[in-house]
């Protein structure tokens, strides 16, 4: 583990609000992605590594900036109006965990709106263009870019702010367009567009082909016939399938992420659905959404439309993935619509939650809840499951769904204190594009509130696993979990409980292949 | 009539212009921007009606700043309801006192001593809450200084130095009518107008837009349906039907 200044825990379950301190994240941000990365995602991409091993801005970059800025605030309610209504009251100003974590202002969510809302204010206003220094407004110069780039990546969209916002201010909707702007001018970010831009060519995240894929799938169908006995499949490119699994790519191999595949696998076979995974569409988790580009976002989507078209499925369910499930519940309908190929028995797109707690409430499940009897749970809300989605058909569902197949598979389970719950839920602190390691003290800081409020059911109720249901949550959990004192195997998903719990009946898989050599399915 | 009612008649005038003529513009370049995605923060209503309803409590009882901060929420909420008062009681200078005007005029009167101790809290968090000293502009202590000027000039001819005001109702009677009378001339109501005008003539230039925009804010006002109902904007349905993949390769016309 390296040295990063780690913040103390009380164990008191609520967080102090900082003082300011202000710079105490200035900084380059992360890692800038390089022109062909730009250019693979349709960005422009006439800009050249400067000497000292930065790149430079696009030339006319500040102009090009401003045509963006004046674009999208004609393409998006959301930006033109929270620039312009925002009355500073300070409601949100104590509202973010970077903020908690880092105490810099510049994280606190209305100032990092301002870092944008001082330039519009200077190009596209009245007052800003002829009182500046009354309404705070600022030219646009290249520190202002700097600090667009570093402080716009330490947000993780995750909307905790637009909560307690009086008037619905939502950071990530200007997040999302500085980030976008950002990529016009040259500074976009390596993490988020190199993963996209693998996506474009693989088809998912981790750039893992589709042999490899099969490969692990494999090995998945290995490991749970030794542990169980019984030849749960793990389909990838079977057509005429009912489902077509889209999950975040983590869940192939990364820990805890592989064991709730195995518990959607398991659900699935139980259940008797036959489902696949598409090589072509192995990703859930939509990346496009972070750097606020509804162009990309939508080109990733649409290979959703084209893999559930191909495979001839009949519904579309997604795992266990917090953005991903933003990006299918709320905007897949729009970005890759209309679904009218597929059952209308059931939602377009469905949680595996939904699927899961659906079997549970039928009896098409055998449960043995003793078998997680070894651990004492609760529960962490994803940001973006918790406040931009739902699951079921009625409001506040996204809470329920994944805590009542919790206490349906586990015996014990507890809620963290209730202003870290629900849709006050805190972010991991990895979310929105950040989960990268040049971002790791931004992360472990980030993580603060979240592990002050697990510390407290840790000592006050004796819990031993938080839960999750999200690949970022997951891998950021565990990878700064132990700098809180915690281990890594704490972090679980909700599906690896139900896998645990889960007593198969059905020994034959409905999509049993009785020619063992059929892995030749063609190549998308 | 004397040259300030002169100046002070056109100065209403133009501010009226300007508020209504201003908001009402802006209101309309708010509508016609597309709303590309369903964004409603969270759990969301699931009808057009339920969407009423959060809206409502959100313009009436400031829900999420209630939710945000005690302290704001107090003080916002006090100024806010206490100017309503104070402006229905201020119709009595427009229109005929009918027996809700009357039955309103002593609550109205008391209002504006809670309208301007919303303010000063309001004020003194901006200057005590170092985050919030951060974030404020000269505009934002400015506003909340005009604010208080209205408030206290007006209690002052409430309470201490009254003024004529059935003159002052001539004379705004005179501004609709056109049958022109004059202002009494009392300094502290040509302090009180000035800045009640000054107010009209921001108010579509400034951050007061808060209120009519909270109205138009996708994460509050939009119904949670995105799975049965296709959400799609104008330039999105260009792009899906042209098929192409980036705005730019889109042709228009």
């Amino acid at each position: 583990m390296a040295d990063y200044e780690v913040p103390k825990l009380k164990g008191e379950g609520y967080v102090e609000i900082p003082t300011i301190k202000p710079d105490a994240m200035a900084g380059k941000g992360p890692f800038i992605a390089k022109p062909d990365f730009q250019k693979a995602l349709h960005f422009p991409s006439d800009f050249q590594a400067a000497e000292n091993g930065k790149f430079e801005l696009v030339p006319d970059w500040k102009e090009r900036a401003l045509t963006k800025l004046d674009d999208l605030r004609h393409r998006y309610r959301s930006l033109q109006l929270y620039l312009d209504i925002c009355v500073k009251c300070g409601a949100c100003t104590d509202k973010c965990h970077y903020y908690i974590g880092t105490h810099d202002p510049k994280n606190m969510p209305v100032a990092r709106q301002d870092l944008l809302r001082k330039v519009y204010r200077r190009y596209f206003t009245f007052a800003g263009k002829h009182f500046p220094k009354l309404v705070g407004a600022v030219d646009l110069t290249e520190e202002v870019v700097d600090d667009w780039y570093n402080y716009y990546h330490q947000c993780s969209q995750c909307r905790r702010c637009s909560v307690y916002c009086p008037y619905g201010i939502d950071t990530a909707e200007v997040s999302m367009a500085a980030r976008e702007i950002l990529d016009h001018i040259g500074r976009g970010s390596k993490y988020n567009n190199e993963i996209i831009s693998k996506v474009f060519k693989v088809g998912n995240n981790l750039g893992l082909p589709q042999p490899a894929l099969a490969d692990t799938l494999e090995g998945l169908e290995e490991d749970v016939e030794a542990d169980t006995g019984i030849k749960v499949r793990f389909p990838l490119d079977e057509e005429g399938a009912e489902v077509l699994l889209v999950t975040p790519s983590a869940d192939f191999f990364a820990e805890p992420h592989v064991d709730g595949l195995m518990g959607y696998a398991k659900v699935f076979h139980e259940a008797g659905i036959s489902w696949t995974l598409s090589s072509y569409a192995s990703e859930g988790a939509n990346f496009g959404m972070f750097i606020g580009s509804y162009e990309n976002m939508r080109r990733i989507a649409l290979r959703i439309r084209e893999a559930a078209i191909k495979l001839k499925v009949k519904r579309i369910v997604f795992g266990e993935c917090g953005h991903a499930w933003r990006v299918a519940y709320s905007f897949l309908n729009t970005l890759a619509g209309p679904f009218d190929f597929l059952d209308p028995k059931y939602p377009v797109p469905q949680h595996i939650l939904e699927v899961t707690w659906g079997l549970i409430q039928d009896g098409k499940l055998v449960i043995d809840k003793s078998q997680n009897d070894d651990k004492v749970l609760t529960f962490h809300d994803s940001c973006n499951v918790a406040r931009g989605s739902r699951m079921g058909d009625k409001p506040g569902g996204q809470f329920e769904y994944p805590r009542n197949v919790i206490k349906a598979v586990c015996n014990h389970f507890v809620d963290m204190p209730a202003d870290t719950i629900h849709d006050a839920t805190y972010c991991c602190g990895g979310g929105g594009g950040l989960l990268t390691d040049d971002l790791m003290e931004l992360r472990i800081k980030g993580a603060q509130p979240r592990m002050e409020a697990l510390k407290y059911v840790t000592e006050q109720q004796g819990v031993t696993h938080m839960a999750a249901i999200c690949a970022i949550c997951k891998s950021q959990f565990t990878k700064v979990i132990p700098y809180y004192g915690f281990k890594m195997e704490q972090i679980v998903s909700v599906h690896q409980l139900v896998s645990k719990a889960l007593v198969l009946q059905r020994q034959v898989s409905v999509q049993a292949c009785p020619d063992e050599d059929d892995d030749d399915n063609d190549d998308a | 009539m004397t040259f300030v009612s002169i100046l002070y008649g056109l100065l209403f005038w133009a501010a009226t212009l300007i508020l209504v003529v201003g908001v009402g513009r802006r209101i309309y370049f708010y509508m016609q921007i597309p709303v590309p995605l369903k964004i409603p923060t969270t759990p969301a209503p699931i009808t057009q009606g339920g969407v009423v309803w959060r809206m409502f409590r959100e313009v009436v009882f400031f829900q999420s700043l209630f939710r945000a901060s005690k302290y704001t929420w107090l003080f916002a909420f006090l100024f806010h309801m206490a100017l309503w008062l104070v402006l229905l009681r201020h119709t009595r200078y427009f229109m005929e006192i009918g027996a809700f005007l009357s039955f309103i005029q002593p609550f109205g009167k008391y209002a504006s001593f809670a309208m301007v101790l919303g303010l000063t809290g309001l004020l003194a968090r901006r200057i005590l809450v170092d985050r919030v000293r951060y974030i404020s502009a000269p505009s934002d202590f400015l506003m909340l200084a005009l604010l208080m000027g209205i408030g206290l000039s007006g209690m002052l001819m409430t309470f201490v130095a009254h003024t004529d005001i059935v003159m002052v109702k001539g004379f705004f009677r005179g501004l609709i009518t056109f049958d022109f009378s004059p202002l009494p001339a009392s300094p502290i109501l040509l302090l009180h107008l000035l800045l009640v005008a000054v107010l009209m003539l921001v108010f579509p230039i400034s951050k007061l837009m808060h209120a009519p925009g909270v109205f138009l804010s996708p994460t509050r006002n939009q119904v949670d349906n995105p799975r049965e109902k296709r959400h799609i904007s104008k330039w999105a349905l260009e792009l899906e039907q042209q098929q192409k993949t980036y705005l730019d390769e889109v042709k228009h016309g």
